[in-house]
């Protein structure tokens, strides 16, 4: 059976990725956020994961008021990037999967998740960035990733217990997939931050810390949110956090989880960066 | 409190448009068909609903396997038709109804359906030949229409009981609306058919009546099929029973059956046209 | 969603703003294209036209007044694209809305990292 090795959780900004191709990793801003990352580094290079699932929010690339997808999740073997609009960088193809994703999608939809099923897509800096720091270089063509994205641009948008529960559909799905891939699940974005209105610029930094608290042991305290507590304790892109609960939910079912790594930086652009790495005892 | 008066099941086969556009209504293929519709039209007329929620499938205008939305909702207030790619003419815009519509959508995704909200989208014969029935000559453009579309293409497919449950949570969000309308719901397509395959042709009467049976009196009973006893029983095609499920499961209060016309074979389906009418539940 | 709660500052993109947005947002969706950038910078007014945007949108657009597009339905994801166009980091479009110099936002943001 696939194994579920463990969570990590991540900011996603675009300027992480201007400040790579940059080089300013060293500088005096970026310096304490990247010197974090190594140890998750470290990890992700002991344990060879072979797929990684990524929950992310499109930021405008391929999803547009048009057509709006509350949970979208890729099938393709193969995913792009592209012209973002605002001049970041676009980063070489991100490798997919097929057979986990279909073996997903259809747990998913046996067990009432309405998705839209994407056979081609377009992956923005939600997915690009994370990958791109867990694997410096644009080195993470080895692992195969299968991109979920989760709605949080305009409201209605799905409640924390519904990203929660979505993710614990993925986590079992995966679980009963026959074969022996061994299985990452990365939540992406937040922390607080509001980007719009008189408010921009909002960070709530104690909020911050104690969802990082609640993330390991006692996620149901963050679940009991709606999505307008969020916006008000987070700011309006707080609402993020739903990629967070999807990936804590995913390792729902997995027992105790170990913390391996914690660290909380902030200002990243407007935005408190959090990472943490939350391993199964199916890590080594 | 915005009201259901009734439901109204019927084929959204293409040929029948090709049917009313070259005025082959009365022929001995169409007559048995179309006869049935005067009735359906004469309550529509009294009745004078101000919405239609309307569930069908899109069938590759507006959606593409590279990206398929189980439910797709259109929250626009207006709708195109467009090429379809094999002839059948295109029809005048659809009038849209964006305040009922994003409350709709709200109540959806508060209750956990992880709906595809559409703001602009374009509305296939699924949709439309249905109207063009109800209203023939176009003549639809007073009604506002709420597109629910539903995927019956690709597998996997949302199971019965998950279309009833939908239509069940839709049904409840139009009670809830603080705006006096009348909605009518026009659950689409079937019923048994199979495009595909050896076993292309097939259409099964029997269960077809029955499911016309059940989804007046016990429509729980259709909810305990799976998608695959309905691709056995009603061939391939026949999931688009889904979209009837999913009508009957908004009138959520009494339904009496004003009228039915069952009639096979119409182009390769078994064609089953009904009237429910509904008196919403007590508060 | 309908605002049930009010948080000052804040304008929620929900379904009724989204509706009223939508000539604006896909504007600025399209500048994910760069013949399309070329194509606004050389003639704003007739790039309006072509998006049909309202006239309160225009006038937003004219005025580069970030708050008065988001009163007019703007989504932040896609008035994002427009201010990449302009040149503008979030930082700059955080301060064009709080009425905050660049520099002042950015010590602004500092600070709550101070507690
Ligand atoms: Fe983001």
């Amino acid at each position: 059976m696939a194994k579920l090795l463990g969570g990590i959780a991540t900011s996603h900004i675009p300027a992480i990725g201007v400040a790579m191709d940059q080089g300013l990793e060293n500088t005096p801003y970026w310096k304490e956020f990247f010197e974090a990352y190594p140890p998750v580094r470290d990890w992700l290079y002991t344990q060879e994961p072979d797929i990684a699932i990524v929950f992310y929010n499109d930021h405008g690339l391929e999803f547009f008021h048009d057509r709006k997808p509350t949970f979208a999740m890729g099938a393709a073997a193969q995913y792009e990037n592209a012209d973002e609009g605002w001049g970041i960088a676009e980063i070489p193809p991100v490798t997919g999967e097929t057979e986990l994703s279909w073996h997903i999608v259809n747990h998913l939809i046996e067990h009432d998740f309405d998705i839209t099923v994407c056979q081609e897509m377009k992956v923005d800096h939600g997915l690009t960035v994370p990958l791109t720091l867990m694997w410096p270089g644009h080195k993470y063509g080895h692992v195969k990733v299968i991109p979920v994205a989760i709605n949080c641009e305009r409201h209605p948008m799905p409640k924390p217990s519904r990203s929660y529960a979505f993710g614990k559909a993925i986590g079992d799905a995966v679980r009963s997939f026959a074969g022996d891939q061994k299985v990452i699940v990365m939540g992406t974005g937040g922390l607080s931050h509001q980007l719009d209105g008189q408010r921009a610029g909002f960070i709530n930094k104690p909020f911050d810390l104690y969802c990082m608290d609640k993330m390991v042991d006692e996620p149901e305290l963050l679940t009991c949110y709606s999505n307008y507590e969020l916006v008000e304790k987070a700011g309006a892109q707080g609402v993020e956090l739903n990629m967070w609960l999807a990936m804590r939910g995913a390792l729902e079912g997995e027992g105790k989880l170990k913390e391996l790594h914690r660290s909380y930086h902030l200002p990243i652009s407007n935005t408190g960066a959090g990472l943490q790495l939350l391993a199964t005892d199916n890590a080594r | 409190m915005a009201n259901i008066i009734g439901g109204i099941t019927t084929s959204h086969i293409p040929a029948i448009a090709n049917a009313m556009a070259n005025g082959l209504e009365e022929t001995p293929y169409w007559k048995p068909f179309f006869d049935g519709y005067p009735p359906v039209r004469d309550w529509l007329n009294e009745k004078k609903p101000d919405v239609i929620i309307l569930f069908y499938n899109d069938h590759g205008l507006e959606f593409f396997i590279d990206k398929k939305p189980t439910f797709a909702i259109g929250v626009a207030d207006e709708y195109h038709n467009a090429d379809e790619g094999w002839g059948i003419p295109t029809i005048p815009p659809v009038t849209g109804e964006s305040d009922l519509s994003w409350h709709i959508a709200n109540s959806l995704v508060e209750d956990g359906f992880d709906m595809t909200i559409c703001q602009e989208m374009k509305v296939d014969h699924g949709l439309t030949v249905p109207l063009n029935l109800m209203w023939p000559g176009y003549n639809y453009g007073h009604v506002k229409v709420i597109p629910v579309c539903i995927n019956c293409e690709q597998h996997p497919m949302p199971q019965p009981k998950r279309t009833y449950a939908l239509g069940q949570a839709i049904g409840r969000a139009v009670a809830s609306f603080d705006q006096d309308l009348k909605v009518a719901v026009f659950g689409t397509g079937g019923m048994s058919h199979q495009l595909d395959g050896e076993r292309a042709g097939i259409i099964n009467r029997e269960f077809d009546i029955d499911c016309l049976d059940k989804l007046v009196s016990d429509p729980e009973a259709l909810t305990k099929y799976s998608n695959l006893d309905l691709v056995e029983i009603a061939g391939a095609q026949g999931v688009e029973l889904n979209m009837l499920i999913a009508m009957r499961g908004t009138l959520i209060g009494e339904v009496k059956e004003l009228h039915r016309n069952y009639h096979a074979p119409i182009s390769n389906t078994g064609s089953g046209l009904m009237l429910l009418e509904h008196t919403m539940p007590k508060k | 969603m309908t605002q049930t709660v009010d948080i000052p500052g804040t304008i929620m993109l929900d379904g009724p703003m989204a509706t009223k947005g939508y000539p604006l947002n896909k504007m600025c969706y399209s500048f994910n294209n760069a013949a399309a950038r070329n194509e606004f910078k050389q003639d704003e007014e007739a790039y309006y036209e072509k998006f049909k945007l309202t006239e309160e949108q225009r006038d937003a657009m004219r005025k580069r007044d970030v708050i008065a597009m988001l009163e007019a339905g703007g989504s932040i994801y896609y008035l994002a694209k427009f201010a990449g166009l302009l040149g503008l980091s979030v930082q700059d479009v955080g301060g064009l809305q709080t009425g905050m110099t660049t520099e002042e936002f950015k010590a602004f943001l500092v600070k709550q990292g101070e507690i």
